[in-house]
């Protein structure tokens, strides 16, 4: 057991740590709009092989040896400076990896580099109103006619619909075969005729999502990924990415310094709250649980840099499970702290999966927010399933159509 | 950067699971239980034959000079097999000797630990729940030098009580806390000291009551603070032998799960036992690694060490009684039989959650010793 980085990582760190400290922009650069601010520093940080590290240089990344270790201390120092790092929206953190694998060529070349670059938009289209847990069922048809596919159904859950120029998504393109073998990924440009987007408002208030309706959509046959039918088996890799995402140590650790600030901010019997017994309690045993997610990262990171993936395999089924729970534990311990400031609303439209500001309605939001990625990416039951299944080995449910 | 185990720690976890699933499978574990001794001679002769009586005490005393990590990574093989015998506390009292004891001590007592032929155990616990070596009021009386004294060491005698004192009855060297956070050694049979069992609820480790009539007592030389040291390395053995047992127990109801047929089908495919299968496993798989960096901190970052401990402790055995309980109630109506094997392991649990003081003493050290 080694915790240290040693001499190679901490070389690299300081040279970053170096780079950051040229955001924010100063001079005639601070006077640009916030996002072309952005999309400068991003570049630099692309050239100087931070930024999409390991994503080939002729797909707009910086073309780097995969280093998981490298890749932390890059998140680590990113999420430190609050500099523009990778993006993390859908298009590059889940059409990206699935295109750098299953794409082909012309795809890769055509679709990477604009996403990379924040200029092309993405949706997701996975989940329809009669598929959320049982995706494999989903009816929304393309049809290939000529050179298209013509679309009808509906999509539901869409994130960034309205700005979205494409959306990627699963198909029944196959009718009468099995359900898992009728299903393409397709790639689908949200300004063909046809596409209705309808925003959902959420119990939170603000409308990140959409309904996405698709009478005779259409979308150029070459816009598949993988051949027909693949795309059950290709999804199974973008979920991965979700999890992933969504498993993100940074995102809880954040939201524990959330609750620490809240706890020393309001009063209990006129002293801070962090001062109360029970308080400190409560925020210890919670403590205990961030601990024990990112000491579940750190060996799911050391067995990734060493090729052992196969040793963390079980924390790997349970990092959605484990960290989505502990995030919920937080955010319901600080909406107590709020005390009678509970009864507001929350803060409106929020484009972070969390909201970090520790503002009274934001604390009130992450309440509700919080129950979201238990939900997303594959609900906290279906990973249930999968580690009770896959992990110890339990009998598969009774499924129609297996 | 590597948080993970060396091919030798992977070996020697596979060599204890080896030892323990050959020489003490589940009939052979039920006798010692139901011996009520927790002890087998020919298995501690084992244990020690493969090195783990002197696991870190320095091989110049005929130990195998390895951290506290080995150990910990031991005692979750221990506890995954609910292994009787006097290992926790000897293992401490090894620790106690070879951190505050003279040159003269530690050549005294350390070989004979180290290759088994004696054992030893420590004396933490007084009245009303006090563990920690801050509160030990337990104290020594200089013996006045005009007394006789039994030999050159004995430098005190002791008056009062311990509590919970592992596997006291076998013990030829009790290694007992005293006031200001130090030790002082007592052997078996001087004069005042009485062992008392307390028909402790774990049956794989006895605890007992000690009580010490002017007893002589040779303090450790160096004792001062070895106590705090002691202690969380007895919290962090006890965080991984409770992840030991849980993981077992979590593996036993899976099995269960899947041979026992009721509505005609194995009850492992329904939902709801699936799910509170998948449940006990996410409580305690994502805490390895809280009992491995406290162990690891212990070795090599002290400064660390305390809380990194006292979280492993408090969390671990909190998770492993509630998976234990789980098991229990999975089991249905047979879970809740002494013929049962699951009791055995829920009693380890009960042992590892509150021998060193319970989840809730620890937490609010935790609080205390935070960083917020």
């Amino acid at each position: 057991m080694d915790l240290t980085y040693g001499e190679r990582y901490e070389q690299f760190r300081a040279e970053l740590r170096e780079f950051l400290a040229g955001w924010p922009l100063r001079g005639a650069e601070a006077q640009l709009p916030a996002d072309e601010q952005e999309r400068i520093f991003r570049k630099r940080g692309i050239e100087a092989g931070y930024v999409y590290r390991t994503i080939p240089s002729e797909y707009g990344g910086a073309g780097r040896e995969s280093d998981p270790l490298f890749d932390r201390i890059i998140q680590e120092e990113y999420s430190r400076s609050g500099a523009p790092g990778n993006r993390l929206d859908q298009g590059p953190g889940l059409l990206v990896p699935t295109l750098l694998e299953f794409g082909s060529e012309e795809q890769k070349r055509r679709f990477v580099p604009p996403t990379l670059a924040g200029e092309m938009q993405w949706c997701q289209g996975y989940s329809e109103p009669g598929s959320g847990s049982d995706l494999a069922s989903l009816q929304t048809s393309a049809r290939l006619e000529g050179d298209h596919w013509v679309i009808n159904g509906q999509k539901i859950w869409t994130s960034n619909a309205k700005h979205a120029h494409y959306m990627f998504g699963l198909f029944r393109t196959e009718p009468e075969a099995s359900r898992h073998a009728g299903i393409s990924y397709l790639l689908v440009p949200m300004d063909s005729p046809g596409i209705d987007v309808r925003p959902l408002k959420q119990m939170t208030g603000s409308m990140e999502f959409n309904e996405v309706f698709f009478d005779d959509a259409r979308a150029p046959a070459e816009n598949i990924v993988g051949r027909r039918g693949e795309g059950w088996a290709i999804s199974r890799s973008t979920l991965k990415h979700e999890r992933n995402l969504i498993g993100n140590p940074r995102l809880m650790t954040g939201q524990f310094d959330v609750l620490l600030e809240i706890a020393r901010r309001t009063l209990r019997n006129g002293r801070p709250a962090i001062e109360d017994p029970a308080v400190r309690t409560q925020i210890a045993e919670i403590e205990c649980y961030v601990r024990a997610c990112e000491t579940t990262n750190l060996r799911m990171l050391s067995a990734s840099t060493r090729g052992e993936e196969l040793s963390v395999m079980l924390p790997m089924m349970m990092i959605k499970l484990f960290s989505t729970e502990v995030m919920k534990q937080i955010a319901c311990a600080a909406y107590d702290l709020l005390g009678s400031d509970g009864l507001l609303e929350p803060a409106a439209a929020n484009d972070s999966i969390y909201d970090s500001s520790a503002t009274t309605r934001g604390v009130v939001h992450n309440y509700m927010y919080s129950l979201g990625p238990a939900i997303a990416g594959g609900a906290s039951n279906i990973q249930r399933n999968i580690i009770g299944e896959r992990g110890l080995g339990l009998p598969r449910d009774l499924r129609a159509g297996g | 950067m590597h948080f993970g185990l060396t091919e030798e720690q992977q070996l020697l976890q596979e060599t204890v699971r080896g030892f323990v699933a050959g020489e003490c499978p589940p009939p052979r574990l039920r006798e010692i239980f139901d011996g009520g001794a927790g002890h087998d001679p020919a298995l501690w002769k084992g244990l020690a034959e493969i090195g783990l009586a002197g696991l870190t005490v320095p091989e110049a005393f005929g130990g195998a000079g390895l951290g506290l990590l080995e150990l910990a990574l031991v005692m979750e093989e221990l506890g995954a097999g609910a292994l009787p015998g006097p290992i926790f506390g000897h293992a401490l009292a090894c620790l106690a000797i070879q951190l505050a004891g003279s040159e003269q001590q530690q050549h005294r007592w350390l070989p004979g630990l180290a290759s088994g032929e004696r054992i030893a155990t420590v004396a933490f616990a007084e009245a009303n729940d006090v563990w920690d070596p801050e509160s030990w009021q337990l104290d020594g009386v200089q013996v006045a030098r005009s007394e006789p004294k039994a030999s050159e060491d004995h430098q005190v005698r002791l008056r009062g009580a311990k509590r919970h004192v592992p596997h006291a009855a076998l013990a030829d060297l009790f290694v007992v806390g005293v006031r200001g956070g130090g030790f002082a050694l007592v052997e078996r049979g001087v004069a005042g000291l009485r062992i008392e069992d307390e028909r402790g609820a774990d049956r794989t480790r006895p605890i007992a009551a000690l009580s010490f009539d002017g007893s002589p007592a040779e303090p450790l030389a160096g004792a001062t603070g070895a106590g705090t040291r002691v202690r969380d390395a007895a919290l962090i053995l006890l965080a991984a032998d409770a992840f030991g047992a849980a993981w077992h127990l979590v593996r036993l109801t899976v099995d269960y799960a899947k041979a026992r047929q009721q509505f005609g089908t194995a009850i492992a495919q329904f939902q709801s036992v699936k799910h509170q299968l998948a449940d006990m496993a996410t409580q305690i798989e994502p805490t390895r690694g809280l009992y491995w960096y406290a162990a690891h901190a212990w070795d090599q970052l002290p400064d660390e060490s305390p809380r990194a401990a006292a979280i492993a402790k408090a969390h671990i055995t909190a998770r492993a009684s509630e998976v234990a309980r789980a098991a229990v109630e999975l089991h249905g109506g047979l879970g809740f039989t002494w013929e049962c094997d699951v009791q055995l392991w829920f009693k380890r649990a009960m042992f590892d959650r509150t021998w060193g003081g319970n989840p809730a003493h620890h937490l609010a050290r935790i609080a205390a010793l935070g960083a917020w």
